[in-house]
């Protein structure tokens, strides 16, 4: 009987979280979705965003949204890599130990403090040493890259793990040496697990909002460089919910819908490859 | 002689798991090493290619002659013994690659990138464990898709591209059923003519079948070693003749 009602309210739960889940999916989408029939698909990626009067164009964000998460895996991989290998192949045990629950530690700083250590450090360095405003794609794309290092790291570290100690010994043997090993073996049997960390380290970083309104300097325009400002999807949908209103309200709807399926992209690219054998 | 070892230790930690072994192996023979699990024999195996390195915590105390080179000198150069000194594992460890690529593997270890050569190399490596004919249209085929046995043939093959004189066989056929076992032995006897082979095996009939010489082990000590014939049919200790003739084991 107990059992009965445990399994009841177990399966309900499980349930509650598919249903928000769907409740979430359906209210952004219902919200969103006419506004861009309405507005014309011309409209929406265009390059006007004058939402009170009519112009409804999201591209600058797109653009801008993808620019900064294509700059934090410039930043993210290599690092987040190196790091992982190092952590796995060339550490010792208390090294392994004592590292990678810092670097996931760095995972529960909350984006605010980010952000704050970019407008206080990092903007007024890239002010200095390269020009320009400062609040820019480069400084939102090392941030982020920094925010992403604990995915990339420790899902590439685990990969790494897993990969069987067969493998090595049968590199060694054949006169290889610990990097050969690496990358001619190792990297090669854990690529599946990479790619996911990395995919999510991207959904990730194209999801975030404070970091990135902090320090990117919101412009609404397609950036000519990497020291210019950008303005991204989600930094939009903060900015602006406050104060907006009917269509304008849409519209940010709609760029919640965009990101949604970007998102959701991403995170099926991840379990395919992780799933794949 | 190829191989000579005198007054061998092994301690792992505190525990000896090779005692004071001596021994001399012949070129171009197949020599097995018998006895039971745990006696050290597969741990003697791995003395050949340093591959004992690899395990935190070891020690090493007397000295392993390879053509009268002292191969745990300090100068001697581990990477090129590796080379020499070959290994075949207990199960297939093909890597997570094409054919192709496990097998011209070790060629680019050693700086072989040119592509015409490693054709030749991976060829005449598959030729030479009778895979040639199957795969020669599959070389991009995963290697991991082939059955148990040819994955083995594969490790052979991987191993013959580098050019080694001995080859190291770890219980190659333990995870192969009985029709794939005795191909391997084939191959093993035709590799036998090119190489010098030490095999481990927990298989006393495998030993008699293949090898020309057999050392039997026990807990660390190396008891006897002799050709097959007088260890299987006259085995001058007492310890042998319990052991092959299944009073434990």
């Amino acid at each position: 009987m107990k059992d009965k009602i445990a399994e009841k309210l177990l399966l309900f739960i499980a349930f509650s979280a598919i249903l928000s889940l769907s409740l979430i999916t359906f209210f952004i989408f219902q919200q969103g979705i006419p506004l861009i029939f309405k507005a014309g698909l011309g409209n929406f990626f265009s390059l006007r965003w004058a939402p009170t009067r009519g112009g409804f164009g999201i591209l600058s964000m797109v653009v801008g949204s993808l620019m900064v998460t294509i700059g934090a895996l410039a930043v993210g991989i290599p690092f987040g890599l190196a790091g992982a290998i190092f952590l796995a192949e060339f550490s010792s045990s208390t090294i392994q130990k004592t590292l990678k629950p810092v670097i996931e530690l760095l995972a529960g700083i909350p984006s605010v403090v980010f952000g704050f250590i970019g407008i206080v450090i990092l903007v007024p360095f890239i002010r200095e040493i390269f020009g320009g405003p400062g609040f820019s794609v480069l400084a939102a794309s090392i941030i982020l890259g920094i925010m992403i290092l604990p995915t990339i790291v420790s899902i590439s570290y685990d990969a790494l793990l897993a990969v069987p100690k067969t493998y090595r010994e049968g590199s060694y043997a054949l006169g290889a040496t610990k990097w050969q090993t690496v990358v001619m073996v190792l990297l090669p049997a854990a690529r599946s697990g990479i790619v996911a960390g990395i995919i999510l380290g991207m959904g990730r970083a194209i999801g975030e909002t404070m970091a990135v309104i902090m320090i990117a300097g919101n412009a609404l325009k397609i950036p000519g460089s990497i020291l210019d400002s950008v303005r991204t999807l989600t930094s939009t949908i903060a900015l602006e919910l406050g104060y907006a209103a009917g269509d304008h309200r849409a519209a940010l709807f709609a760029c919640g819908s965009i990101l949604f399926l970007i998102i959701i992209f991403l995170n099926i690219i991840a379990t395919r490859i992780t799933n794949r054998k | 002689m190829i191989i000579n070892t005198a007054n061998l230790n092994l301690y792992y930690h505190k525990f000896q798991a090779l005692k004071n072994v001596n021994m001399s192996i012949k070129r171009n023979l197949i020599t097995g090493m018998i006895g039971p699990s745990g006696c050290g024999k597969s741990t003697l195996l791995r003395i050949f290619n340093r591959m004992n390195d690899l395990i935190e915590g070891v020690r090493i105390t007397g000295s392993v002659l390879i053509d009268n080179d002292d191969i745990y000198a300090p100068v001697y150069d581990l990477i090129l013994l590796r080379k020499r000194v070959g290994m075949v594992f207990q199960r297939p460890n093909a890597f997570p690659l094409s054919i192709f690529d496990n097998i011209a593997y070790g060629p680019r270890v050693w700086s072989i990138s040119d592509k015409k050569t490693l054709t030749e190399i991976v060829e005449r490596s598959l030729a030479a464990v009778d895979l040639f004919d199957d795969l020669k249209d599959d070389l991009r085929r995963p290697a991991l898709s082939l059955s148990a046995e040819k994955q083995q043939r594969l490790c052979i093959a991987r191993l013959l591209a580098v050019e080694p004189e001995i080859l190291l066989m770890d219980e190659p056929c333990s995870a192969l059923d009985p029709i794939a076992t005795g191909k391997i032995e084939e191959l093993m006897l035709d590799l036998k003519k090119k190489y010098t082979i030490i095999i481990v095996t927990h298989n006393m009939q495998q030993a008699a079948r293949i090898a020309d010489e057999v050392g039997f082990m026990l807990l660390g000590e190396l008891v006897e070693f002799d050709t097959a014939k007088t260890v299987f049919t006259n085995p001058k200790d007492k310890r042998t003749f319990d052991y092959i003739s299944g009073r434990f084991g």
